[in-house]
């Protein structure tokens, strides 16, 4: 990036004064906003407060509120983060952004739900057998979306290998188009409903230390989290691992890695390339593949634009974290889905935002500015072939 | 070695791979490809819900009643049937090398295609089965139900019976391969035949459908000019096209004609398709006769002439083309006015993305935010309904409910400032980014302005989701005001700042800053070592694409008179990139004919276009366009020369040198053809 290289004392032009403005400002936005929640919370009818939010002042965030949406943000994020593997593996290797890869993620999701209700249909959605079939519904939505990608890449992006860098992620946003109109077309328009989860999974939740008792009478607990929402964590963070397992410790994740590093010298080694490239899409089709059945656990519904904005938020958790940087992948998407939950709530609605939670996507693309503008290479730094770093 | 020998060398290899054409490994994949594409139309509804428009008919309803129906082909039959025809013609296609003969077509080939039918077929067929095994009629009602109806609404009875041509699977099962082989036989068969022939069999299909498809194109133009001439004196009040008295019919010279292609319903009787076919037929055969060539050559001396010394024959043909341009709304009908104000203002964005995309090289995602900035800027000072918290000092150009004279030029002033001051702020932070970044930022622009639009903390400013209604038009005193009651307005309005923004784009192409855009475009690293301040440059760019898309935003509030945060989506980004790269980029001619086949034919993101039966698929159509002009034609439909050049430097490099214009392969050789002509 051209503005990693300045030379030291080199004049500042008009765009760097505004860029310098723009952090700035950002960043106490952001800063105030912060130190104004934390000063509501304290005495919700300071000067600043009623200054925003009128004579009665700003309302407060209480524990259990707070943790449940820490809770809701971790969960996202993960499941994010599962995306944003794809992503962050294709541009290592390629160096281009897959746009289609959240249509992946979507027709997963999509998958699920057609398996849902039809083990729904049989009876098999509840009791005894609902795991295997959940075992067998995650399997084959992996499945189907890891043959999903392997196909784009196939019909799409090999023909384009070699070409202006625009030309593939143009060529992906007409394929990510494609996809979701074409689901939209064979399978309707509307939202699709899973069958309904039982009750263990669904409504359930894990307490621990109960710390009082609402004025309503529920008990509230000190840390308190939904079965579902746990089970998202704990999935996304073993497929976490069993990725890092195989592109750290295999061999053909090393193989992944040296064709990320340089391709020509890889293929000189002995690797061959282009089926490298096809696990390394494979690999982040099964990630979307998983997540897309996390997406149906959590929401228990898909529609065809589903892919679009969880797509680019997982590019974002992707830059947030370094692209190229795997486990900065998944940081970023965790972290990224902690500010989509807190943010409105503690940024926005102290500065006297009505109904902040709207600008929740607002807040996810600000965050990508903010970060592309401070630190481009990502909180963990990117990893990146020299060509692609151009 | 020379350059002689190895053109030899590979002629004979080329001879010698297939003598007798027949190519059955090919053919069985292209046979695979045309079963999936059958199958995929099938399954999207293609089928079904475009069976209902008839292009022609064998058997005419209006004349024997007792085809209530009639018997013809439909647009549904087309998008099925098309497949074989094209793919027939599609596995005969071989690469021929530069100065090279191609090798003697023969029986082989026809085989390859009816091979490739026949698997296509084997396909469909399948899937037929498939549908019959879990069709389940029900005894009471004979109502018949699908398993598979369940995720795949289109898996139902109407396709079945399309599919099995009412005969059930059976008779499909061995219908499918046959029909499916003799239509890709006869697609092959296009390049058994000379020249002359299959050129005049293509234009006569191609005339026939689209004369069917632009059915309402041409009634509109014909009882227009039909009654122009028969009552001249209609065109006198021309200006005050009083919407409400609408056009009173007037028997004319053509109405006798058009009822003689035309079938009532809609689609060509038979005698139109004789008339029709055999018209373009003729004259094609008689066209390539008499003219022997010199239309192509004529072309190509147009082409190879130097930009400077074509200034003459450029400018007369735009004047041409802007006297039938200022002509045409006269005979044109409400509807087909209000396409054309459509496509002006979707050709208006599609310049203006086409200086920021086609010449800067910068892929701007967010593009519909100018367009939206413009249209809610021109919304707040020109409509009475705009949000109460705005302070009285904003002006606000309406005296009671009527708008003010010249106010809305004076609103596009403000609009314009605004748009640049948006263009410069989203511009500056994303500059430097890397090119794939700075789509998806731009994109995060985008939808961030949508979202601030949309949201309820600024509702008081821009209504939140209800928008802002009661936009007045714009007033031009003695000319009329432009509103969305009277498309014809919209349209001349439109075409003015389409022309300015035409001229603007031709300037700027052969300026300074647009060989500098163009040098970016190529190679950002290299223009910034030649000295050209590249962040102030793409700047520009991001600012003058800007103030464009604002113009078209502010027609777009006149023309619609109420603004929605939902008109401007993402897609809409993304319909624009469809028509500025289809058309090609970088090529002012290319956007044109980009906005007009897409969005004139197939319609905008929510206005419809002329082919209204698409308008469920369209999107679908624009994203397979997308990909497909990526992978097979990058530079777009009407090329820039040196954008092509960019695209297809190996070829060019190849070509030069089986040309024997380039000595050596090495390094070299690029220097050489970078001088050599295109």
């Amino acid at each position: 990036m051209t503005a990693a290289v300045k030379v030291k004392g080199a004049q500042r032009t008009g765009v760097d004064w505004f860029l310098l403005f723009m952090r700035i400002t950002l960043i106490s936005f952001i800063g105030i906003g912060l130190v104004a929640f934390v000063a509501q919370q304290i005495d919700p009818t300071n000067p600043w407060a009623t200054f925003w939010h009128g004579e009665e002042g700003a309302s407060t965030l209480d524990w259990p509120q707070f943790q449940g949406l820490v809770v809701t943000g971790l969960s996202q994020g993960a499941m994010y983060g599962l995306i944003a593997l794809g992503y962050s593996m294709v541009y290592g290797v390629l160096g281009f952004i897959n746009f289609a890869h959240g249509e992946v993620f979507m027709i997963a999701a999509f998958t699920g739900f057609i398996m849902s209700t039809k083990f729904d249909e049989a009876g098999w959605w509840e009791g005894g057998v609902f795991i295997p079939a959940m075992i067998l519904t995650i399997i084959v939505a992996t499945i189907v979306s890891t043959f999903v990608a392997v196909i784009m890449e196939r019909v799409a992006y090999r023909p384009l290998r070699g070409s202006p860098r625009l030309i593939p992620l143009i060529t992906s946003i007409g394929v990510s188009f494609f996809l979701q109109n074409a689901v939209i077309l064979l399978f309707g328009p509307g939202a699709k409903g899973y069958a309904t989860f039982p009750d263990w999974l669904d409504k359930d939740r894990v307490n621990i230390w109960q710390i009082g008792t609402s004025d309503t009478g529920i008990p509230e607990y000190l840390f308190s989290i939904e079965n579902k929402k746990l089970m998202v964590i704990v999935v996304a963070a073993i497929s976490m691992a069993a990725l890092w397992y195989f592109v750290e410790r295999t061999k053909t994740g090393k193989a992944m890695r040296a064709v990320a590093e340089d391709k020509e010298i890889a293929s000189l080694m002995g690797i061959d390339v282009d089926r490298t490239i096809v696990t390394t899409f494979a690999v982040g089709g099964a990630m979307a593949g998983i997540a897309g059945i996390l997406w149906g656990i959590l929401f228990k519904s898909v529609i065809a634009t589903t892919g679009f904005l969880p797509g680019i938020k997982a590019f974002t958790a992707a830059v947030v974290g370094g692209v190229g940087n795997l486990g900065g992948a998944m940081a970023g998407g965790v972290s990224l889905g902690g500010a989509e939950a807190l943010a409105p709530l503690m940024v926005l609605d102290p500065w006297g935002i009505t109904g902040p939670s709207q600008l929740r996507d607002a807040v996810v693309f600000t965050l990508l500015i903010l970060v592309l503008l401070i630190k481009p290479t990502g909180l963990f730094g990117e990893r990146l072939s020299s060509e692609d770093r151009a | 070695m020379s350059t002689e020998m190895t053109t030899m060398n590979a002629a004979e290899e080329l001879l010698g791979e297939a003598p007798s054409g027949l190519n059955l490994d090919k053919a069985v994949r292209y046979g695979g490809l045309l079963a999936l594409s059958m199958i995929f139309v099938s399954l999207v509804g293609m089928v079904v819900g475009l069976d209902s428009r008839q292009i022609l008919y064998w058997i005419n309803p209006d004349v024997y009643v007792n085809h209530p129906g009639g018997v013809g082909i439909s647009l549904g039959d087309i998008a099925l049937f098309m497949w074989p025809l094209l793919l027939g013609a599609a596995v005969g296609n071989e690469v021929v090398l530069e100065g090279m003969v191609g090798r003697k077509r023969g029986v082989g080939d026809l085989l390859n295609g009816f091979v490739v039918g026949a698997v296509g077929g084997l396909g469909v067929a399948f899937m037929t089965m498939l549908m019959g095994w879990d069709r389940e009629v029900d005894p009471d009602n004979g109502v018949a139900d699908y398993g598979l109806r369940d995720p795949l609404v289109n898996w139902n009875e109407e396709l079945y019976i399309l599919l099995t041509f009412n005969r059930g699977w059976a008779f499909a099962l061995w219908a499918w391969p046959l029909v499916g082989g003799v239509l890709a036989a006869v697609g092959a068969s296009l390049r058994l035949m000379p020249d002359g022939i299959r050129k005049a069999a293509v234009a006569a299909v191609v005339a026939i459908v689209s004369v069917s498809i632009f059915q309402f194109l041409v009634d509109d133009l014909f009882e227009g000019v039909g009654e122009t001439i028969a009552d001249p004196g209609r065109l006198s009040n021309f200006f005050n096209d009083d919407p409400g008295a609408g056009r009173e019919r007037v028997d004319s010279v053509f109405d006798g004609l058009i009822e003689f292609i035309y079938a009532q319903r809609g689609g060509l009787r038979l005698q139109g398709v004789i008339l029709v076919g055999v018209a373009a037929a003729g004259l094609s055969l008689v066209g390539s006769y008499v003219t022997r060539g010199r239309v192509t050559k004529a072309r190509k001396d147009y082409f190879d002439t130097p930009l400077p010394e074509r200034t003459k024959s450029t400018a007369a043909l735009m004047v041409l083309v802007s006297l039938a341009l200022l002509i045409l709304p006269f005979f044109t009908g409400k509807i087909v006015n209000e396409l054309l104000a459509n496509v002006g203002i979707f050709l208006l964005l599609a310049l203006g993305l086409n200086i920021v995309v086609g010449l800067a090289g910068i892929l701007d995602l967010g593009y519909v935010a100018f367009f939206a900035v413009g249209g809610y800027t021109t919304a707040i000072l020109t409509s009475a309904g705009r949000g109460d918290a705005w302070p009285d000092w904003i002006p606000l150009f309406v005296n009671d409910g009527e708008p003010v004279l010249g106010g809305w030029l004076v609103a596009l002033v403000i609009v314009m400032i605004l748009a640049a001051l948006t263009g410069l702020l989203i511009g500056a932070p994303v500059i430097r980014m890397r090119g794939d970044y700075l789509a998806i930022v731009t994109l995060g622009f985008g939808e961030i302005i949508r979202l601030l639009f949309l949201s309820d903390w600024l509702s008081g400013y821009f209504g939140g989701a209800q928008g802002i209604t009661n936009i007045e038009g714009a007033d031009f005193g003695p000319l009329g005001t432009v509103t969305g009651v009277n498309p014809r307005s919209v349209f001349y309005l439109v075409i003015v700042f389409s022309a300015i923004a035409i001229y603007i784009s031709w300037r700027l192409e052969h300026s300074r800053l647009g060989r500098a855009w163009m040098a970016i475009r190529e190679d950002e690293s290299v223009a910034e070592a030649m000295g050209i301040n590249t962040v102030n440059m793409k700047l520009m760019a991001f600012v003058v694409g800007a103030v464009l898309a604002s113009f078209s935003g502010a027609i777009f509030s006149a023309k619609v008179g109420s603004i929605f945060p939902t008109s401007f989506l993402i897609l809409v980004s993304i319909i624009i990139l469809v028509v500025v790269i289809v058309g090609g980029m970088g090529n002012i001619m290319g956007v044109i004919v980009g906005s007009l086949v897409l969005i004139g034919v197939l319609g905008g993101p929510k206005q419809p276009g002329l082919l209204q039966e698409f308008s469920e698929y369209k999107l679908l159509i624009y994203g397979a366009l997308l990909i497909w002009m990526m992978l097979k034609r990058p530079e777009g439909l009407v090329p820039n020369v040196r954008r092509s050049r960019e695209l297809h430097q190996d070829e060019f490099l190849q070509d030069a040198w089986l040309k024997g214009e380039v000595d050596t392969d090495d390094e070299d050789g690029e220097v050489a053809t970078e001088v050599a002509p295109a």
